[in-house]
């Protein structure tokens, strides 16, 4: 049996302390309302880096869309849409022409057409506005980008752990325990996640802009998707996937301890039964859960592949997580029969799905790149332009790292390398799921500080409370599994 | 006398396994040993050095992509540009995410296929080349296991008897 080491203990408590207070300190100092931002923004021009950077973002940042102007492109027929508060006067038929002239750059023309009527003071006050709700959203949407990703690293181990089930792997049962001491975060994360989700829902926050009745009603395509994006329907689509996958965590893992005491193999059965069933309704779900929870975040953009593409980074994550505790507790002497080879084999899955991520990272950009719509290359032209160096941060930690560290077979057994590289591999996904969260909540007012770092503290801090509090409940070896012998004998 | 070899035949991959590693713990010296299928862990029980096919396929992998980059750069950027979708070909660098797959496949094409040929040059295997293995019955059910004899042949005939052997040879190499 295990027990939870008091300095991790405290560490993990240290941990979640430093985070709320990070967090707080986060909400505190976010400005109340445009005069703080006036002052933010006059300090900010004193500084190195002042108007330029505005300027940028007035013209290509596609979150404008959240607050003020409301100036699109229809996807069909390159017309230009309505224009709210921002743009009243605007010479629509001159900006057809023009836009039909130079669609890729509609919008910007638009913009500027719009902002020639307008005076100076009414445009100042609307970029203060702006700058203000992107600020009142940077510790939301800090706090949501850690805690979806300690998340779904839990989901995905789930996934990991259902996958050995019904694939009948013979190596992997020693770690079986371990797999499910690291989901046993996934009740703890969905419900934080849930209360997210219902504050966003009553308005707490601004993450997801469909949820606001102004926004949809001066928004021709985020109307047309109301249909599907509606708070209801999206609450309810939440609850059934969190619950869903708890309930297969729960009965899996209860079913794996009865085989313990079991005289024969009918609970091993019934899990591999209950695991196919899992991952049928987690491929299904995982897909509509990324569209819901991130792709909805940049509501008029869209990409088929782009659950498979979270998919990746969560899956990645979680194996690394499984090798790094693994790795911990072998340390600490309580996998006795957890060997070289095994450890060898998740390293090669680290490798193996490193290479995976980047497939789909890819495919994504480059289809969007070389199909040049102009619907679909903001997303990433605000990526490139805004987040430059976590947007190709990531893939250099996500890709060339891993590539060249784990491909040598020799580094795959050895403790420091695999820790290094997992290290590095889980911060390249928080970052790439940054870049999929902040761009569409902040815009260019992003920034790893004090909130963001704060956020991952307290859910690592959580998340090892909660994971090495459930391995010391149970036995580390799941003694009664049909292929446990093998596992234990598990040669590469 | 110095070309002699003793041929233990098995009919059994772990009584060849167990027999390998006897003879080796009896400092038996294995010329080499003919198996009908690949044995798992018969490399390693033979004391066989580590593969470098690995290392030769990452350079493989290496030459692959520059020859791919160096090939899209000539034909799609210096000998006939073109305007493709908007992206004219003025910087290999610029229009780079069109050429990935082309540097991936060449990568994987280069690997693969020089690794194959490295691994047949280093097995000295080519077409049309004599088959090597002493006997045709390692190509459908037994193992043979060929040990150089040192002026000790009745002692490596018992001994090969007690580890299992079916068959045990003792055989003038030319």
């Amino acid at each position: 049996m295990y027990t939870f080491s008091s300095k991790l203990k405290t560490l993990s408590f240290v941990l979640m302390a430093v985070g709320i207070l990070g967090i707080g300190y986060g909400f505190l100092t976010a400005p109340k309302d445009i005069q703080d931002v006036e002052k933010l923004l006059a300090a900010e021009s004193h500084g190195s880096h002042g108007e330029a950077k505005h300027e940028t973002s007035g013209v290509s940042d596609e979150t404008h869309v959240a607050t003020a102007d409301h100036t699109e492109v229809t996807e069909g027929e390159k017309m230009v849409e309505g224009t709210a508060a921002g743009s009243p006067s605007v010479d629509s038929s001159k900006v057809v022409e023009q836009i039909q002239a130079e669609p890729v750059h509609a919008e910007v023309i638009v913009k500027k057409e719009g902002h020639h009527e307008l005076s100076a003071e009414e445009e100042h006050t609307e970029h203060l506005n702006h700058v203000l709700h992107q600020l009142q959203n940077k510790p939301w949407s800090a706090f949501y980008v850690a805690c979806i990703f300690f998340m779904l690293v839990s989901l995905g181990v789930l996934v990991f752990y259902a996958i050995q089930q019904v694939a009948q792997a013979g190596w992997s049962p020693v770690l079986f325990r371990v797999m499910q001491g690291i989901t046993a975060y996934l009740p703890v994360g969905s419900v934080i996640f849930f209360i997210f989700l219902l504050l966003s829902g009553f308005h707490l926050n601004h993450l997801f802009i469909w949820l606001d009745p102004e926004v949809v009603a001066t928004d021709k395509l985020i109307a047309n998707k109301a249909g599907y994006l509606n708070f209801p329907f999206w609450i309810i689509r939440a609850a059934i996937f969190l619950i869903g996958w708890n309930l297969y965590r729960y009965y899996s893992r209860k079913n794996c301890l009865a085989q313990d005491e079991a005289n024969d193999n009918l609970n091993y059965k019934k899990n591999f039964k209950l695991s196919a069933m899992f991952l049928v309704f987690f491929i299904v779900s995982e897909s509509i859960m990324s569209w819901d929870w991130i792709m909805s975040i940049d509501p008029h953009w869209f990409s088929t592949l782009f659950g498979w593409y979270v998919f990746a980074s969560f899956f990645v994550s979680s194996i690394t997580t499984i090798a790094l505790v693994t790795l911990y507790l072998k340390a600490k002497g309580v996998l006795e029969h957890v060997n070289t080879s095994h450890i060898h084999d998740l390293a090669k899955f680290m490798f193996g799905f490193s290479i995976f991520w980047t497939y789909l990272w890819f495919s994504q950009y480059m289809l969007i790149w070389y199909a040049n719509i102009p619907e679909e290359v903001t997303y990433y032209i605000t990526r490139i332009e805004l987040y430059n160096l976590p947007f190709f941060g990531a893939v250099v930690m996500n890709f060339v790292f891993p590539l060249l560290i784990l491909i040598n077979t020799d580094f795959k057994r050895i403790t420091w390398v695999l820790v290094m590289a997992g290290v590095v591999i889980l911060g390249g996904h928080y970052i790439d799921f940054f870049n999929m969260i902040m761009p569409g909540t902040v815009g260019d007012r992003w920034f790893i500080g004090i909130s963001e770092i704060a956020s991952v503290l307290f859910f690592l801090g959580l998340f090892i409370y909660v994971v090495f509090t459930a391995m010391t409940k149970v036995p580390l070896l799941a003694k009664r599994n049909p292929f446990i012998e093998e596992s234990k004998h598990f040669h590469y | 006398m110095s070309n002699k070899v003793i041929y233990a035949i098995y009919n059994d991959d772990d009584i060849l396994m167990d027999a390998v590693k006897k003879t080796r713990a009896a400092h038996h010296h294995i010329e080499e040993v003919f198996t009908p299928f690949p044995v798992h862990g018969l490399d390693k029980a033979m004391g066989i050095a580590p593969t470098r096919l690995a290392i030769c396929a990452f350079l493989y992998g290496c030459v692959g992509i520059s020859v791919a980059t160096a090939m899209m750069n000539y034909i799609m950027i210096q000998d006939w540009p073109q305007d493709i979708g908007g992206k004219p070909s003025f910087s290999y660098i610029e229009n780079m995410p069109a050429f990935v797959p082309i540097m991936f496949e060449l990568t994987v094409f280069f690997a693969a296929h020089l690794m194959v040929i490295t691994f047949y040059m280093r097995s000295k295997l080519w077409p049309f080349k004599e088959a090597e293995n002493p006997d045709v019955r390692t190509t459908d059910d037994h193992f043979l296991m060929e040990v150089a004899v040192n002026d000790n042949e009745e002692e490596l005939i018992s001994f090969f008897q007690s580890t299992g052997a079916v068959e045990v040879k003792v055989i003038d190499k030319h």
